[in-house]
This record gives structure tokens, C-alpha cells and sequence, in this order.
């Protein structure tokens, strides 16, 4: 009845959604997520970090269960892991007391497959991945993209429907990288793997759009999805190619976001209506930096995809850094380009204590910081525990992320001598309090 | 410096205040004491004592029944440490008992549970399978705990990726436990069991020469071999037994626990090849033997077909829910055990209740006299163990002429040579109270003396050039650098010595030697007296304050420093 063309669904998510319980307060690492993939798909799962794409890859490969939601492959309930899915690890995931060889005979052992199968099928996979001689070596003796290929020849060995990468590239070299990601394309398109479709998920949006057939982008706070598009250009594809270039922009555009009305940029404060706005975890110097470099190009502005070449950074700290300083009014972002304000013009050129009044004044206008002193200001001589703030914060945040919140800012706050902390007794103090102090 | 690597505990034990869980633990103990007391009622009034023979050609027999007693204590503690592991680590509420519980169990001093344990057993059992029997209790009771906190540490610091890929490649229980969980958690159960076996032998010497009163409770071996010949003053069998007991703790240490070592280098995470590995002659042999390499060709085909068939049986679940919520099934067990709790705990204190007031000022008076002689022992421990430790932690030159002599001397069990010692010392005056000081020094300078080491090795060079250039010399330096840096070593050190320090009270204050029996002031004292004289009573009342002393001095004392060395002196 069917016509045979039509693609077979092989996994599908509905309305999966992670929340945890911190205290009193319910966070959610994924919200509402809907999401099939079907036979023959290459699928990337592109977002900032802290976007729960990672938690989403365990949850459809069943390492974790989802608070809600449904998760199927083939029609079927998926109930714990999912034997036909494997994934291929960031940080590989090799046993380091196993050779090569062991390693990878063990997920095929784990399968019941006897000795006399199971040794040449490992060595086969070696074969290919290009390992050979390689295979009593130990984890420790190789270099990392060698690493990964003991990763991907483990994943292959089971031969699985669902392959699923979490982050494979990133935690390697920029050469490794590329021959890896160019060797898998060859095995997948080429049809020589019986895999039935790949999930990868990355923040490196060049890499996305290079190798998967559709792209989801996702968001954070809360890790939902925010749009889908389909890469239509054909195989092997070209980095400089025009076409290649305005799908790379276009999904700048997606996840640079575009400059907001201040008060929906800014968030509430703490414990009122409305949604704090996390502070982006970034370091003055960095962002001094970028400006800097920013100041110096022709109109003061740049495509954001173009600075992680020029600046050999990685495409999400490029983006926390524009969040920066669009949040901080030192740029705008619209459309995959940023481009300094005046203020950030001036922030560029001046000398270092104009600088910090700069920023102070800026930091200022965060709810954040207007929250934390006023706090400090009503408190017993201006100063408060350590402790105690973070635990306010978790009000808003979850406590790993509060930690990170109030280191933060207590850095922000040094830097634009706002705040003053003391590690011996642990209180953060006014800086003017600090000085009667002292 | 690789012998003092790990003895730094893991943090969270440390972390814990009081808890319902710790009274329920001391309320079990309680209970569990008074159940040894009450079968001891029926314990033989006389126990004869085995015939020790002097002569050296019985010393290698007598070593391997002391090797013997701590394997089989030392096999019991490897099986107690995996499954106690495994259900801590794995299941949430399970861990919420079984960690309290550890945590109570290995602060108390566990010698002082040998007289009940000998009486109670003696009670029930033919007299020599009862003693060897309470031998091993107590020697694994010694051994099991650090051996159970580190493997469940080492089990809940399992990377993730590496637990989420053996689900996804789908191992199996056993699968798991011999490809992830034992590689990984190898390194670290060797170097305790190293630590329990040196544990071990404390209590094995202690167990293996205990008298009171008409009962003799000696078990043949090194330890009574040794009393034996300080008993009769001869000093050619002294010499020989102290030469048989060094030379089996050296054979041991280098064909068995120096090899270990070496072999297991291999599981080391780091995925950086190790500068220096631990080295083994006896491993390199038996690693380049013919015959040893045949015997592993010949165990592959059973440990290959062992992992399928237990693949086959037990193969991966699916976990689908787990049932959460409370059934009259799963309630059950634990209300019984709470009745058993409260029925054992009232039987407990109304045989307390008929202590009378006197025996109560006494054993207040005993443990007076005993905290005293522990601060004393530590004060003299840690006057010599700073200087000559950090000496050996930052010298090379002195590390390499020090150290084989430390460790060899360390490795004698102090028990072994006191009645040696007391030999030496009886006729003076307060023989039996430097006896008893000496006793509980041996017991506990030899682990703050490692733990200095390990902290002074551990203070960053780029800091001793800073002090140097910044000109400070003599105290100036110990007081910015040395002594901070140290501080959190001391500490952990202090709490294992103050534990070993109260533990050798039973044994070194209350004493039968050359046919006279000698006791001083003190709660161990108390209890052996209490054991001759079948004042059971008061053996539950002593034995129960010294437990609730010594965790009480852990909990209010040692804790509270520790969260300051955690907090502000460590070096991270």
C-alpha cells in the first residue's frame, strides 16, 4: 500500500522532557523535544554547551531515562539501552587496561560471540580503520585520533542500525579531526557499513554542516530545540564553496541569536518574576581581546563564523564571547555578523582604568550584580558568606551552575572593583566596604 | 616515593556530623555485645593454652599457621569488600545504611571486642577451633574496612563514559565487574590490602598470645613463639623468632605484594605512560617463565568458557522500572530487626543498669588513664615523626638510607616484640606503664611517619625555590611552608594512630608474664581483668564506654581538624 520510497522511521522522540529536582526547585535539562530519524539519515544535533544535547543522546540511546516523554525505535517502546544503537564517545571511552584488539573483541565477547568469530571480525575493523599493526598496542601508546578509531572500529564491530556520535572530533587534533571525519563520510556514503543511520551530535557548526543531512539546532536555558534545516548539498562537500558558506551563516545567524530589547536581554533579578539571565562564563581578558580585534577591521565588524579561523578558537567560545558583549552593549549581532558599538569602540582604545569604569558601569545595569549588592548593602557590615549568596542563587540556578554564577561574577565584580572577596573567611564584600576594612 | 601514595583516606568519610544511622550502628554493636556477654556466661572457667615448642626447627610450622590464619581472614575480607562494595556503591538505599555503618566500624578499636569474642566462642565451639576461629574474626574485623571504603570509592569514581559504554556495548554483571570495575579498583585494593595485612599482623601477635586470669587463649604460632621465649627468658629463641617474623613479612612483601604492584602498573587510567613504574624481580621471573607462561595459556579456554557461560546466564537486563514504594514485604525484615534492635538494646542496658556505681567510676577512671597514655604516645610519636619524615620526604639522600630501614622496622607488628620489650622493662619502676607507652608508640609513629613522608614529598618545588628566594631559614621556613603543608598529612596520620594507640590498651595493660600477672590503670586493664575474673557485666559496660570513647574523640576532635586541613591547607 505504501510506496516503497517512503523512509522508515527509525527512531522517534515525543514530547521528551528532563527535569531535575534541586532542593524546592525544578530545573529541566530538555524541554519538549520532538525528534525522528529516519533510515539513511545523517543527523547533527548542533548547540551551545549546556543545550542538553549530550543528555538527549542518553536519553534516545536509553543510557538515561527521561522524566517524560516517549521515546520508540521501529515502533517499539524502547525499554532500557537500545542494542541496536552504539555511540562513539568524545573522550573514546577505551578501556586503558585492554590492547587495541581487546577492546574491541569485548563488545563483540559481551554479545556471546564465540573466540573464532569474533578475532577476525576485530581484526577486519581494524583493518579498515587503518589500525593495523596497531593491535596490542594499549590505548595510552596512541594519539588521540588514533584513540577515536579504536572507538569508531568498536562501535562499527557490532555493526549497529544507530550510530551515535557524541562530540567524536572535538577532543582532537585539527588535522586528526578532518581525515577522521572525511573516513567516516567515505564508509557511510559509500554504503559499505551496514549502519542505518547516524546521530552526531556537535557544537562545531562547520563540521555539522560539512558532514549531516539535516542539522537541529538547539537551544539552552532550557535545552530545547529551535529549528531544523536540511543540508541539501551533495557529497564530498566543499568548505569554500558559496553554497557551503551561506548554510555555515545561516546557522551563525540561528544560534548567534539577534540583539534584543534590553529589558528581555537583561532577565529579572533573583527570586522576581520572569527568568535570570545567566552570565556567560567568560573572562575580561578574552573579551577585551575580541574587541580589540574587532576594533581594528574595516566598519568594526566581522562574520562571527569567519572569527573562530582568525582567532583559532572553537565556534562556542566565539559564541559566548558575542553573547558577551551584546549582553554588555559592546556589540550587536545580526544576521552571523557582530559589530562594535560606540561604547565598545571606546571600551577598545581606552587605558586600563578607563576600562574598568567602562565595565563597571556596564555590569552595573545587570540584574545580577544590582541584586548581589543591594544584598550586600543591606547586609551586616556590607559583606556576606560565600555560601550564602550561592545558596540564593540556586533560587534560580542549579547548584553546579550557581557555583559558576558567582565565580562569575565575584571575577566580573573584582575586575570592575565592584566587589572584593577574601578566600581566607570566604565573604564577598562591597569594594567600598573592603577599603574601610582595610 | 610510591609506598606512601595512597594513604591520604577518601574524603567523604570524613564530611559526616551525627546521624540517626551512627545510633542505631552504636545501639547494633551494643546489642551484638551483649549477645557475646550472654554466651559467655557458659564459657569454660579454665582454658589450657596450646604447648609452645622453642626450638627453631618449629618456626617455619608456626609461620604458616600465622600466615594461614591471615589469608583465611585476609580471603574473608576480599569477599566482604566486593559484595559490601557493590551494594553501597550501586543501590542508593542501601548505600544510606551501609556507609553510616562502615563509618562507625572502622573508628572503633576493634581488640577491645577480642575478649568477648574469645568467651563467647569458647562457649559454643570446642576450645581450638573457637580460638582460631575468634583469631580470624578479629584479624578480618582489622583488615575489612579500608578495604571496603576503598573499593566502594573507587567503584563510585568509575569514569562515566567508561560505565555508559559497557552499557552500551552491553556487559553483563560479570562482564563489568572483570573488564571495569576490578581493573579499575585493582590499584587501589592492593595498596590496602597491603595496609590491612600490616594491620593484620598487630592483631594476629595479639590474638595469638592472650591470657587472663586461668584462661589461656594462646593459639601456636610466631606471636606465641615469641611470648614463649620472652616468657622464659631465652634469648636465642627471641632471636630466632624475631628473624623468623621479619623474614616472613619480607618474603611476603617481595613475592607477593612487590609483584602485585608491578602487575597491576598496567591499570593505571592515566593515559600517559608512567615515569616509574613499580618494579619487581620475582614479577620479571615468573613474567618470563616458560612454565609460568604455559600454565596462562592453558587457563584461557576455562576463563574463556566461564565468561560465556556466564554470559549466557546471566545476560544483560533491561531494566524497565525499578518498584519504588513501600510493600509489607520490604518493610518487614526491618521491622523485625528493629524489634530485635530494641529487645537486644533493653536486655543490654538493664545488665548495664546492674553495674554498680563503682565499677562506673572505675571505668571512668580507666579511660583517664588511658587518653593520657595515648596523648602521651602521640605527643612523643610526632615530636620525632615531623623532623625525621620531612627529612625523608624532601631529602633524596636520606630517603634512600631511611627508607629500607623504616620499612622493615615498621613492618615488624609491635605486639610481636612487646613482650620482648617487657622483658626488658619489668623491673623498673612503672615498668608496666612504659611498657605500655612503648607498646602503643610502636602501635602508632610508624603511620604519621608515613603520612609526613607523603606530605613533605608532596610539597611543590616551585614553592621550596620561593622560600628560598624569599630568604626564610629555620623556623621561619617551618612555619610557612613546611608545617602547613604537612598538616593535613599529621591529621590523617593521627587519626589512624590515635585508633592503633587505643587498640594495643587490651594488650598492653594488663599483663601475664614469668608467671606473675602485672596490671596498671587503664580501661584496657578493666576489660582484661573483667575476663579473668568473669565480671561479664562490666566487661559490656568497659567494652562499651571504650567503643563510645574512642568514636566520640573521632567525631568531636579528629573531624573538626580534618574539615580545616580539607578546607585550607590543601594542595591542590
Amino acid at each position: 500500500m505504501a510506496t516503497p520510497v517512503t523512509p522508515t522511521t527509525l527512531l522517534e522522540l515525543k514530547h521528551v522532557q528532563q527535569n531535575y529536582t534541586s532542593g524546592t526547585r525544578k530545573f529541566t535539562a530538555v524541554q519538549d523535544v520532538n525528534l525522528n530519524l529516519q533510515e539513511g539519515e545523517f543527523v547533527a544535533l548542533l548547540g551551545p554547551s549546556g543545550c542538553g544535547k549530550s543528555t538527549l543522546l542518553r536519553i534516545l540511546t536509553g543510557l538515561q531515562k527521561p522524566s517524560e516523554g516517549q521515546i520508540t525505535y521501529r515502533g517499539q517502546s524502547l525499554k532500557g539501552v537500545n542494542p541496536y544503537a552504539t555511540i562513539v564517545f568524545q573522550t573514546f571511552a577505551l578501556f586503558p587496561w585492554l590492547t587495541v584488539m581487546e577492546n574491541v573483541e569485548l563488545a563483540l565477547k559481551a554479545r556471546g560471540m564465540a573466540p573464532n568469530l569474533r578475532t577476525p571480525r576485530a581484526l577486519d575493523l581494524l583493518d579498515r580503520v587503518g589500525l593495523d599493526g596497531f593491535e596490542n598496542a594499549y590505548p595510552r601508546e596512541l594519539s588521540g585520533g588514533m584513540r577515536q578509531k579504536v572507538g569508531f572500529a568498536r562501535a562499527m564491530a557490532v555493526e549497529p542500525e544507530l550510530l551515535c556520535l557524541d562530540e567524536p572530533f572535538s577532543a582532537l587534533d585539527v588535522l586528526s579531526a578532518e581525515s577522521l571525519r572525511n573516513e567516516l563520510m567515505e564508509l557511510w556514503t559509500s554504503g559499505s557499513i551496514p549502519t542505518k543511520a547516524i546521530l552526531m551530535v556537535s557544537h562545531n557548526i562547520e563540521e555539522a554542516v560539512l558532514m549531516a543531512d539535516r542539522i537541529v539546532v538547539m537551544d539552552k536555558e532550557p535545552g530545547r530545540i529551535v529549528a531544523e534545516i536540511r543540508v541539501e548539498l551533495p557529497h564530498p562537500r566543499q568548505r569554500h564553496s558559496d553554497e557551503f558558506r551561506a548554510v555555515v551563516d545561516n546557522v551563525y545567524a540561528l544560534l548567534a541569536g539577534q540583539t534584543q530589547s534590553e529589558a528581555a536581554e537583561l532577565g529579572s533579578e533573583p527570586g522576581q518574576p520572569g527568568r535570570t539571565r545567566a552570565l556567560p562564563h567568560v573572562h575580561i581578558s578574552d573579551l577585551a581581546g575580541l574587541l580589540e580585534y574587532l576594533s581594528e577591521k574595516p566598519d568594526d565588524q566581522d562574520d562571527i563564523y569567519r572569527l573562530t579561523e582568525e582567532l583559532k578558537i572553537d565556534s562556542d567560545h566565539v559564541l559566548t564571547l558575542t553573547e558577551t558583549a551584546e549582553l554588555l552593549g559592546f556589540a550587536t549581532v545580526a544576521k552571523g555578523d557582530i559589530r562594535l558599538t560606540p561604547l565598545g569602540e571606546t571600551f577598545a582604545e581606552a587605558s586600563i582604568l578607563a576600562r574598568k569604569e567602562i565595565f563597571a558601569a556596564r555590569i552595573r545595569r545587570l540584574p545580577l550584580v544590582r541584586w548581589l549588592s543591594g544584598m550586600l548593602q543591606r547586609a551586616d557590615k556590607r559583606a556576606l558568606k560565600w555560601d550564602v549568596v550561592k545558596l540564593a542563587l540556586e533560587l534560580e540556578f542549579p547548584p553546579e551552575e550557581s557555583e559558576k554564577q558567582l565565580d562569575t561574577l565575584i571575577n566580573w565584580g573584582r575586575y570592575a572593583e565592584i566587589l572584593a572577596y577574601d578566600d581566607g573567611s570566604e565573604e564577598i564584600y562591597l569594594e567600598s566596604a573592603a577599603e574601610k576594612v582595610s | 616515593m610510591g609506598y606512601f601514595e595512597n594513604i591520604l583516606p577518601p574524603k567523604e568519610r570524613m564530611e559526616r556530623r551525627f546521624t540517626w544511622g551512627d545510633v542505631v550502628v552504636l545501639l547494633l554493636l551494643a546489642v551484638l555485645l551483649y549477645g557475646g556477654v550472654r554466651l559467655a556466661f557458659d564459657a569454660p572457667a579454665e582454658v589450657q593454652g596450646p604447648f609452645i615448642r622453642l626450638e627453631p626447627r618449629a618456626l617455619p610450622w608456626y609461620a604458616l599457621l600465622s600466615v594461614g590464619r591471615m589469608a583465611a581472614a585476609y580471603a574473608l575480607s576480599l569477599l566482604f569488600t566486593i559484595f559490601y562494595g557493590r551494594a553501597a556503591a550501586y543501590n542508593p538505599r542501601a548505600e544510606r545504611i551501609l556507609m553510616p555503618l562502615l563509618d562507625v566500624l572502622q573508628s572503633v578499636p576493634i581488640l577491645s571486642f577480642l575478649p568477648v569474642v574469645l568467651l563467647s566462642l569458647s562457649a559454643i565451639l570446642p576450645q581450638t577451633i573457637a580460638v582460631e576461629l575468634a583469631s580470624i574474626v578479629l584479624i578480618f574485623t582489622s583488615q575489612v574496612w579500608n578495604m571496603t571504603f576503598g573499593w566502594y570509592q573507587s567503584l563510585t569514581t568509575i569514569p562515566k563514559e567508561l560505565r555508559e559504554a559497557s552499557s552500551i556495548f552491553r556487559l553483563n554483571t560479570w562482564l563489568r565487574f572483570k573488564k571495569l570495575e576490578l581493573p579499575f579498583g585493582m590499584i587501589g585494593l592492593i595498596w590496602n590490602s597491603m595496609m590491612s595485612w600490616a594491620g593484620g599482623w598487630f592483631f594476629l601477635m595479639a590474638a595469638e598470645i592472650f591470657t587472663v586470669g586461668e584462661r589461656d587463649f594462646r593459639l601456636p604460632g610466631l606471636g606465641a613463639y615469641l611470648h614463649e621465649a620472652a616468657n622464659l627468658g631465652d634469648t636465642r629463641a627471641i632471636l630466632w623468632g624475631l628473624a623468623a617474623l621479619i623474614l616472613t613479612i619480607i618474603a611476603l612483601d617481595q613475592l607477593v605484594w612487590r609483584p602485585l604492584l608491578a602487575w597491576s602498573d598496567r591499570f593505571k587510567v592515566e593515559m600517559v605512560e608512567s615515569e616509574e613504574p613499580p618494579t619487581s624481580w620475582f614479577y620479571n621471573v615468573m613474567h618470563n617463565s616458560t612454565l609460568v607462561n604455559a600454565l596462562r595459556g592453558w587457563f584461557t579456554l576455562p576463563s574463556e568458557r566461564l565468561d560465556s557461560w556466564l554470559i549466557r546466564r546471566a545476560p544483560l537486563q533491561d531494566t524497565g522500572e525499578t518498584a519504588h514504594g513501600y510493600t509489607w514485604r520490604s518493610v518487614l525484615p526491618w521491622v523485625i530487626f528493629g524489634g530485635f534492635l530494641l529487645y537486644g538494646g533493653l536486655r543490654a542496658g538493664l545488665m548495664l543498669w546492674s553495674v554498680p556505681l563503682v565499677q562506673w567510676g572505675q571505668i571512668a577512671l580507666g579511660i583517664g588513664a588511658t587518653l593520657l597514655r595515648v596523648m602521651i604516645s602521640l605527643s612523643i610519636a610526632l615530636a620525632w615523626t615531623i623532623p625525621v619524615g620531612a627529612l625523608i620526604g624532601t631529602n633524596r639522600r636520606a630517603a634512600a638510607i631511611l627508607q629500607p630501614v623504616v620499612q622493615v622496622t615498621a613492618s615488624v607488628p609491635a605486639t610481636a616484640i612487646f613482650p620482648v620489650f617487657l622483658l626488658l622493662v619489668i623491673n623498673l619502676t612503672g615498668g608496666l606503664n612504659i611498657a605500655a607507652i612503648f607498646l602503643m608508640l610502636m602501635g602508632t609513629q610508624w603511620y604519621l611517619l608515613f603520612n609526613v613522608i607523603a606530605g613533605a614529598s608532596a610539597i611543590p618545588q616551585d614553592l621550596k625555590y620561593t622560600s628560598a628566594l624569599m630568604g626564610l631559614n629555620g623556623w621561619e621556613r617551618w612555619r610557612t611552608l613546611i608545617l602547613p603543608a604537612l598538616f593535613p598529612y599529621i591529621v590523617t596520620g593521627g587519626i589512624t594512630a590515635s585508633g592503633g594507640a587505643w587498640n594495643a590498651s587490651i594488650v598492653a595493660e594488663y599483663v601475664q608474664f614469668g608467671g606473675q600477672t602485672l596490671f596498671t590503670t587503664g580501661i584496657g586493664s578493666l576489660i582484661a581483668q573483667a575476663t579473668a575474673s568473669g565480671d561479664y557485666p562490666l566487661l559490656l559496660a568497659a567494652t562499651l564506654s571504650m567503643v563510645l570513647t574512642v568514636v566520640l574523640i573521632n567525631r568531636l576532635f579528629w573531624r573538626p581538624l580534618y574539615r580545616i586541613a580539607e578546607d585550607k591547607y590543601r594542595m591542590e
